[in-house]
């Protein structure tokens, strides 16, 4: 069972903003989720490796060359508020 | 000029019969026709399709048209078009405009004849296009059911003809499963075939952009046309692109064709098992070796999908924070400011899927479900390797059923989920799968599902037109 407490220290790392509404409702959807998932558990995967890509890529790399991207001015164009040519936020806290 | 396909159409403006411009105008009309029945678009774009449409046309008058351009395309709102609204089917990117083109894009050039932005399930999480900020879509089958997700409203705008063909992405499932519903053809290539840059990740080992449209040829030319190794997309593949059409009428003559055993149990709704029967014993008759494979694996793949799915959603939507771009709440503090920001802006589904997956990745279950999933996958692969060293192409049903109510899902997460039950085996592995209408159950349509493995597309294009041409089933525009 995951407690309202966990639910609060979770959205609390993703830092995602819920009503206590929402808190409650979301324990026991996650909970009937989280309980189908075990069927997981009924696998014997000791040794088994784990997969990241399914293309077996490894580091991909690229010359490390100056190119054109984006200017300054239009990379700002798209934030909520910008101050200096700098992407702008309220107090760090 | 409505009952062509994409191909047939794109040949006509070739051929000077038929002009790119004639052809938005009556893409355009229809949106207008149906479009406060189905909803398919976020943002339709009626003058972008006329503008573009009118300079592929003066282009076309001295020959040189690649064989994709002038056809009106629909484009799902998760992928990024510059200058023109996307916003992934969320609050969050109500106002957000790009400032490049999806790399998928680049063979268009300038002149992409779009039509519109299509809705979606938000950030491509649903099996139903009901978790959209812009109200659902519906099918045009039957307007009082889901068109399938999350790319419902491609797949919806394809079958009411809103545009001859349309772009979809799957990350399990979210291009095959909506076209199944909704009577159209939808392919997911192999992962890395097409390029992610500008497509707004979801899952980014899973997502690809893949064609959804009316028949198979026109999905081997839309593939064509956005297939292709990018170094902006560091998992893009360095694979020759083939030619798609070359081979495509070669039939299935001698093709080893596997029906997955455990993807046409009980839980999958008997007049769907039936429809699938039917195209295989078609294309047995057609030449094919028919026999049984199995994919043990295939009764974990959904849970683990459901791990490995939100542990990815959770990391990428990390970026929708206030800052760069997007909604942002005011607040006192940045913290503040991310949480209200993110409650305000995300929905339901989103919300629940970040919670999953931060969950999952949290200090303590990490090992416990996230390793865990990826060791099932791992596994999945092998299964898909045993299977696919025995058959050619591997054949299940796309979905569990026919497209079932709105709000039927709504309440019930885990009955959404099993919506992609017979889709994520192949997004797990990263093979190609492919959506054909194999026939109608209760009067809806019924998707097919074959898949090959890694790069074998131009065969895996070949069984699939096979199976359209045997199967009980002919396009038209509705509703």
């Amino acid at each position: 069972m995951i407690s309202e407490e966990q639910v609060r220290h979770v959205a609390n790392l993703a830092r995602l903003g819920l009503t206590d509404e929402e808190v409650s409702r979301m324990g026991g959807q996650l909970d009937a989720i989280l309980d189908s998932i075990e069927k997981i558990r009924e696998l014997d995967l000791e040794g088994v490796p784990p997969t990241a890509n399914p293309l077996d890529l490894t580091n991909v790399l690229r010359p490390d060359e100056p190119r054109a991207e984006l200017s300054r001015e239009s990379a700002l164009s798209t934030a909520p508020d910008a101050v200096d040519g700098m992407f702008a936020v309220p107090r760090i806290d | 000029m409505l009952d062509l396909t994409a191909s047939a159409l794109a040949r006509k403006i070739q051929a000077g019969e038929v002009s790119s411009r004639e052809a938005a105008e009556a893409a355009n009309r229809r949106v207008e026709e149906v479009e406060d029945r189905v909803n398919a678009f976020i943002t339709p774009t009626p003058e972008i399709a006329l503008e573009r449409a009118g300079r592929v046309d003066d282009r076309a008058r001295n020959g040189g048209l690649r064989p994709w351009e002038g056809v009106p395309l629909v484009v799902k709102d998760v992928l990024s078009t510059k200058g023109v609204r996307t916003t992934c089917g969320s609050k969050i990117l109500e106002d957000f405009t790009p400032l490049y083109d999806a790399s998928a894009l680049a063979n268009f050039g300038e002149d992409l004849v779009m039509v519109g932005k299509a809705n979606m399930d938000e950030f491509a999480m649903g099996s139903s296009t009901e978790n959209s900020a812009y109200g659902p879509t519906r099918n045009p089958w039957d307007l009082g059911r889901v068109p399938g997700g999350s790319s419902g409203g491609s797949a919806a705008a394809v079958a009411a003809g809103e545009g001859w063909w349309g772009l979809g992405t799957d990350t399990g499932g979210s291009v095959r499963q909506p076209a199944a519903l909704c009577g159209i053809v939808g392919l997911k290539p192999t992962y890395g075939r097409v390029s992610r840059r500008g497509l707004i990740a979801f899952g980014s080992s899973l997502d690809c952009i893949g064609p959804m449209t009316r028949d198979v040829r026109d999905a081997a030319l839309l593939l064509q046309a956005i297939a292709g190794h990018d170094p902006l997309d560091s998992t893009s593949a360095s694979v020759d692109v083939p030619d798609y059409l070359t081979d495509l009428e070669g039939g299935v003559s001698g093709l080893r064709i596997g029906v997955v055993k455990e993807l046409m149990d009980e839980r999958i709704d008997a007049g769907v098992r039936e429809v699938v029967g039917r195209v295989v014993g078609e294309l047995e008759e057609a030449g094919a070796e028919v026999g049984e494979a199995s994919l043990p694996h295939a009764y974990y793949a959904l849970e683990a999908y459901y791990i490995i799915a939100p542990a990815e959603i959770s990391s990428n939507l990390a970026r929708f924070d206030g800052v760069r771009f997007g909604l942002r709440e005011q607040a006192d503090g940045v913290h503040e400011m991310y949480r209200k920001t993110r409650e305000k802006g995300f929905g339901d589904e989103a919300k629940r899927r970040i919670m999953l997956g931060t969950y999952a990745l949290s200090s303590g279950y990490y090992d416990a479900y996230y390793a865990q999933a990826q060791k099932v996958r791992t596994r999945m692969i092998r299964d898909f390797r045993e299977a696919l060293s025995r058959y050619d192409v591997l054949v299940s049903p796309t979905a569990p059923s026919v497209a079932f109510e709105i709000g039927a899902k709504t309440d019930d997460p885990l009955a959404m989920y099993l919506q992609d039950i017979c889709a994520v085996p192949a997004s797990l592995a990263g093979i190609p799968a492919i959506s054909v209408p194999g026939g109608l159950s209760d009067g809806l349509p019924v998707g097919v599902q074959l898949m090959s493995d890694h790069f074998t597309e131009p065969m895996l294009l070949r069984a699939a037109r096979s199976a359209e041409q045997v199967s009980d089933f002919e396009f038209s525009p509705r509703p």
